[in-house]
């Protein structure tokens, strides 16, 4: 009965796995981010319904506060990255290495 | 045969206090070490006055002693517990103790003053005085200790002072190199007698001579003989004995009043003091009483020899005191009788000896401190008081009749005789090498041609470096008759050491002894020949292989040096090249390899947020893959 | 009153006062004061210590307290003392004072050759917080406690040689934190191994003596202690850091250093290697001593061919600990407790030739022997401490080590002939190492750049004034250590089941009359 609930939140999380791994721009990596993390959030409530508990429910509130926040957060470095550097593109940020 | 006394504790009068021997000079040594310059002006006579004190207490121990029945001169003067369990600090007074006591006390306090004089011009003569008073209380604690740990920290605390007054101008190099071999060659002996001391400890339970003495006959004989041949070599390493001999010659580096009190009146007769008073042990393990003494005739040709070829007049006198102390180390190695005229000799030698050593110091002071006697000669007339008593001295050691040394070396002599007659025979050689030598030295010092340098004005010593000379030499005239004549010192000795059945008695037309008197004519003639109607070049001559042999040691610190010192600092080289570069260098190579694995390792990090993206669904892949293996099964 | 979490309590509150304070002079003067508070308190602990006590086993540790601490793993906050953890700590806030005042400039950047100015109150600070530790890792009772106290002392000492050490401190202070952390990991496995094994759920000492029973687990448990308590110590062949440390740490730091901290890994034989294996340290027995003569022999002649005074210094330790790891695996009274007042009696000594040689350096700017030369001419005090320093740890007799290295060789001699003979050698070359050192240093012509240094200043005269005292009182008459430590090493032999060699009856009546 849920399975075409848990299909889509598979297909979704995947979309989103292959867009944060192909994509370039932090905008965008970003979204596909989001992506996956709603991909769970409608895994999560799926599973609340088929066990008929409110847990899930719960968690995937949870997920959407913590993304709220990663958001602010996020896109506040994206935007000082590209203050500095005048691109958003991931693969100019990679100072940090080795 | 009487066996020593019973030894039982006794706390009353002077001898409760004798503790106080040792306690004063140790005193001065630490007012003037510590005091500093402010001690400067009267440091010295504060030196004096505890050498001094020491020996009114030493005297008034010995007349309470005198008073005593025989039986009970062995006296226990506990003190405090050092180790618990192992060993207390004690004193033992008795007449071998007392006899070193007055010795090192009595001609210590005349060198003591005799110093006032030598080292007036020197700006350190109050840390002279110092070490001088160190040297004195340490030596008494190794004299009056009444076991062998106490024994053992006198032992080395003589070590550091002779090791201190030999350095004592250590801005020599020579002197300072001299001062550190001493106290190596010496520790090397000292390795000895720990090991003995640990022996004497597991076989007998104690080191206090009381108990271990009274348990010595009963132990094994392969023990008692370890324990002899141990002891036996810390005393060669202080006595200056053949192997450990070499540091002596070295060690007149030091000041001569120094030359005279410890290398030649005392601290290197303390080997001698060992064996005697271990008697006990060697008594009851004859092996070891054949190579004492045979250590002893070896040293005293070895030294004799060395003597022989010496130019410089302290290095002469060493080898002189070298071949003496051979002659008491004989001595000690024959039993009670021997240790009698062993301790004898070893006192009048302390006379006679210091009074040559002064003598000689007299003669530098005069001569600014030239001490090749090959730019001496025809000192007698300029300075009679050191001559006569240097001449009389030098009378005492070859052994002229009626003389100090003549009783007592034709003890030992006698005695050796009586025990193995080619020891007996190599010992009455060594009295002729020995006449010949000292003749040498006198006529080259005192008779002959005056070959002194230019602007030398030779003159007389202060009375204070005298008077000290004079005292000495009579004490070097009648000493010995005193001390051998009716057997006196013997039965003073006995309850310590104890007596034998029969006593010897004294001949003086012996065989030995005439053959000795003949050879000892032969040898000072001879060198009359050579050095005094001879002309004696003021550059010595390139002489014999024999000559040369002797003027090198014998070559003993040629052998020393290709045995232990080359190796050794090829092994301390090896050894720290090893360190570096063989653990540290396992080490260094172990993080080096950890090190350059992770430098590699580490360009995995490529700072591609997609790199890091795709590696973190890998591993969620593999760990979803494993959930799913691990729940099927 | 609880005296040993006082002990501990006053120098961590001295330390955060010192941070605090305004002026760095100010910081120096409150640290010493607080390190002389907590030697006045120790002294007045060891007063009411009564050795006696000792032989009992629910009496052992005095001043014993026990509190939960983490109750899930029977983790305790226990502390407790026996004489030999007493006379160690004693060690320990003797030297720290000591430290505090020999260390005054060490800090400011102004001596010849001292790294570049760094904070002064953070050293002073950190000393404080080191000491709190020393005293916590000999007194505690309870394993784990004793574990988190043994890693924890890294943590300071390392900053003081990291920041405050010579050209090459980072180097030494990583190797000397990576070679603790190695050992102490094995610990740690060993320590947990430890309680899952014994079934107790307690990590406290004195329930934990005697559980272990099987040989394969003691053996293996055993090693886990023992390669720390190695590493630590250290015994040949995981030496190589200390010369690396102590050449590198500033001098008060590698006093401590190598006065105390090293010391914990003999003592830490002593205590736990013995008495919770008994069985595998009689098994291990031959190795340990054949390391420990290694050791002797090898640190001599290795300090025998340094250039540099420091390092010579550090491999003298090296042949050191040697003597004392040979002491305490002799298991015989009289090496147990020469090993213990070894551990003491070479905090001292070799304490005052690590300052002294600091004082000659901050003069001279220069640790290596051949820059010297004839400095007793211009600095006869220096030279004359330096000297008595220096025979005490060649073991003059007279001084304090004699007794110690004396009844360590006895007490092993009366089981191990041969090691025993082969570890006496080690005195001629400790004659070797010491006066060699002397001579090329204070004796000769004295050296260009020598001329004009000054002697010892008042403060340093303070500073080394009290351990020559010590090295001196103690030599003549150890016999009140001596008192505290034989009953507590009687105990752990007893715990060691091992039969006590001795020598004859006479001995034993003797020692009864004696006492």
């Amino acid at each position: 009965m849920t399975t075409h609930y848990l299909v889509l939140s598979a297909l979704l999380f995947a979309i989103g796995a292959i867009g944060v791994l192909t994509r370039r721009n932090a905008i965008v990596v970003f979204m596909c981010v989001e992506l996956m993390l709603n991909a769970c959030n409608l895994a999560f409530v799926t599973f609340a319904r088929q066990h008929g508990n409110l847990d899930g429910q719960i968690i995937a509130f949870f997920v959407m506060v913590v993304a709220a926040a990663e958001v602010v957060i996020g896109l506040a470095i994206i935007v000082m990255i590209f203050r500095t550097r005048r691109s958003a593109s991931v693969d100019d940020a990679n100072l940090l290495k080795y | 045969m009487q066996s020593p006394a019973e030894i039982v504790p006794h706390s009353t009068g002077v001898v409760g206090v004798s503790w106080l021997m040792i306690a004063l000079p140790l005193l001065g040594a630490a007012i003037l070490l510590l005091g500093g310059r402010r001690t400067d002006r009267w440091g010295h006579l504060l030196g004096v006055v505890m050498s001094l004190a020491s020996f009114v207490v030493a005297v008034l121990a010995f007349v309470q002693m005198l008073g005593l029945d025989p039986g009970k001169r062995r006296m226990a003067v506990e003190l405090y517990q050092f180790i618990p369990g192992v060993a207390n600090i004690g004193l033992l007074i008795d007449p071998l103790s007392i006899s070193f006591a007055l010795l090192i006390t009595g001609v210590g306090s005349l060198i003591h003053i005799y110093s006032i004089g030598y080292m007036s011009h020197d700006p350190d003569r109050r840390r002279f005085f110092a070490y001088l008073n160190l040297f004195v209380s340490a030596m008494l604690l190794l004299v009056l200790s009444d076991n062998y740990v106490g024994l053992f920290i006198g032992w080395e605390g003589v070590g550091l002072a002779s090791y201190l007054l030999i350095g004592f101008w250590q801005f020599k190099p020579s002197a300072a190199v001299a001062a550190k071999k001493a106290f190596i060659v010496n520790r090397v002996g000292d390795f000895g007698l720990l090991i003995g001391i640990f022996t004497i400890w597991t076989t007998f339970g104690s080191v206090a001579f009381k108990e271990v003495f009274e348990a010595a006959p009963g132990a094994q004989q392969n023990t008692l003989t370890a324990i002899g041949l141990l002891l036996l070599l810390g005393a060669c390493g202080k006595s200056a004995q053949l192997p450990l001999q070499s540091w002596l010659l070295d060690a007149m580096e030091g000041p001569t009043p120094v030359s005279a009190l410890i290398h030649a009146a005392t601290m290197v007769t303390a080997g001698v003091y060992l064996v005697v008073r271990s008697g006990a042990f060697f008594e009851a393990a004859p092996t070891a009483q054949l190579v004492v003494t045979i250590v002893g005739v070896a040293t005293l040709l070895a030294g004799a020899i060395i003597g022989c070829a010496k130019d410089d007049i302290k290095k002469g006198l060493a080898g002189s005191t070298m071949s003496q102390i051979g002659y008491m180390m004989l001595g000690a190695g024959l039993g009670p009788v021997g240790y009698a005229f062993a301790i004898a000799h070893l006192i009048t030698h302390g006379f006679f000896k210091a009074n040559m050593f002064l003598g000689a110091g007299s003669v530098m002071h005069g001569m600014n401190d030239e001490v090749n006697m090959r730019k001496y000669g025809g000192l007698f007339s300029v300075m009679k008081v050191t001559a006569i008593t240097f001449i009389i001295g030098y009378l005492a050691i070859i052994g002229f009749p009626l003389l100090s040394g003549y009783f007592t070396k034709d003890g030992i002599i006698e005695t050796a005789m009586e025990h193995n007659q080619i020891l007996g025979w190599l010992a009455v050689v060594g009295a002729g090498i020995t006449g010949f030598y000292m003749s040498r030295m006198v006529f080259m010092t005192f008779f002959g041609k005056r070959r002194w340098e230019d602007g030398a004005h030779p003159h007389e010593s202060p009375a204070v470096m005298t008077v000290p000379l004079i005292i000495l030499s009579i004490g070097s005239i009648f000493l010995g008759g005193f001390l051998i004549l009716g057997n006196r010192f013997m039965q003073f000795l006995a309850p310590a050491v104890g007596l034998p059945e029969e006593l010897p008695s004294f001949h003086p037309f012996s065989v030995p002894g005439l053959a000795t008197l003949a050879l000892v004519a032969v040898g000072a003639a001879f060198a009359w020949f050579r050095y005094g109607a001879a002309e004696v070049p003021r550059v010595a001559p390139r002489g014999s292989f024999l000559t040369t042999f002797a003027r090198r040691d014998l070559y003993g610190d040629a052998l020393n040096e290709a045995l232990f010192m080359r190796p050794g600092q090829w092994l301390t080289r090896l050894a720290v090249f090893f360190d570096n570069r063989g653990i540290d260098g396992l080490v260094n190579g172990l993080a080096a390899a950890i090190g350059g694995t992770s430098g590699r390792l580490r360009r995995v990090q490529t700072g591609y947020v997609r790199s890091y993206a795709l590696s973190i669904l890998f591993g969620a892949a593999v760990v979803v893959g494993a959930l799913l293996y691990v729940g099927n099964m | 009153m609880p005296w040993l979490s006082t002990l501990m309590a006053v120098p961590v509150v001295g330390a955060v006062g010192v941070s605090l304070v305004k002026s760095d002079k100010l910081a120096k003067q409150l640290a010493l004061v607080v390190s002389l508070v907590v030697l006045v308190l120790t002294a007045v602990m060891a007063f009411r210590f009564d050795p006696a006590l000792g032989a009992a086993k629910e009496t052992r540790f005095q001043f014993a307290e026990v509190y939960d601490w983490i109750p899930a793993f029977g983790v305790h906050y226990g502390v407790g003392v026996d004489g030999i953890a007493l006379v160690l700590i004693a060690l320990s806030v003797i030297l720290v004072p000591i430290v505090i005042l020999a260390s005054w400039h060490d800090a400011d950047g102004t001596g010849a050759a001292a790294p570049p100015r760094r904070s002064v109150k953070t050293y002073f600070a950190l000393l404080l917080v080191l000491e709190a530790m020393m005293i916590g890792v000999f007194a505690a009772t309870d394993v784990f406690l004793f574990y988190v106290f043994f890693e924890a002392m890294l943590i300071p000492m390392y900053f003081m040689i990291g920041s405050y050490g010579g050209a090459q401190r980072s180097y030494a202070a990583v190797k000397f934190l990576l070679y603790s952390l190695f050992g102490g990991l094995l610990m740690l496995v060993a320590v947990i191994a430890l309680y899952v094994i014994a079934e107790k759920g307690t990590f406290m000492f004195p329930e934990l003596v005697g559980v272990i029973q099987d040989p394969t687990t003691q053996k293996w448990l055993f090693l886990g202690f023992f390669i720390a308590f190695a590493v630590k110590a250290p015994l040949w062949p995981f030496h190589t850091w200390l010369p690396d440390a102590a050449a590198q740490a500033p001098a008060g730091a590698a006093v401590l250093l190598v006065g105390v901290l090293d010391k914990v890994g003999t003592y830490g034989m002593l205590r736990f290697c013995l008495e919770l294996f008994p069985d595998a340290a009689k098994f291990f027995t031959p190795l340990v001593i054949t390391l420990a003569v290694i050791g002797i022999i090898y640190g001599a002649i290795v300090a025998i061919g340094q250039t540099d005074m420091k390092r010579l210094i550090a491999y003298t330790s090296i042949s050191h600990f040697g003597f004392i790891a040979l002491g305490v695996f002799a298991m015989t009274t009289n090496a147990g407790a020469g090993a213990t007042l070894y551990m003491v009696n070479h905090g001292f000594s070799t304490g005052a030739l690590f300052l002294i040689t600091g004082f000659l350096i901050y003069r001279r700017g220069s640790s290596q022997i051949a820059d010297y030369g004839g400095v007793q001419k211009v600095a006869p005090v220096l030279a004359g401490t330096f000297l008595v320093a220096g025979l005490s740890g060649l073991s003059l007799p007279g001084l304090s080590t004699f007794v110690s290295e004396f009844m360590v060789l006895l007490g092993s001699y009366e089981r191990y002939v041969v090691p025993t003979i082969i570890a006496t050698t080690g005195v001629i070359l400790a004659a070797v190492y010491i006066l060699w050192m002397y001579q090329r240093t204070m004796n000769g012509p004295t050296a260009e750049k020598v001329k004009g240094l000054p002697d010892l200043d008042a403060r340093e005269r303070w500073v080394v004034g009290p351990l020559i005292v010590l090295i001196i009182a103690l030599g003549f008459f150890p016999k009140p250590a001596l008192d505290m430590i034989n009953p507590a090493v009687d105990h752990t032999l007893s715990n060691v089941h091992i039969s006590n060699v001795h020598v004859t009856p006479a001995v034993a009546e003797k020692k009864g009359a004696g006492q």
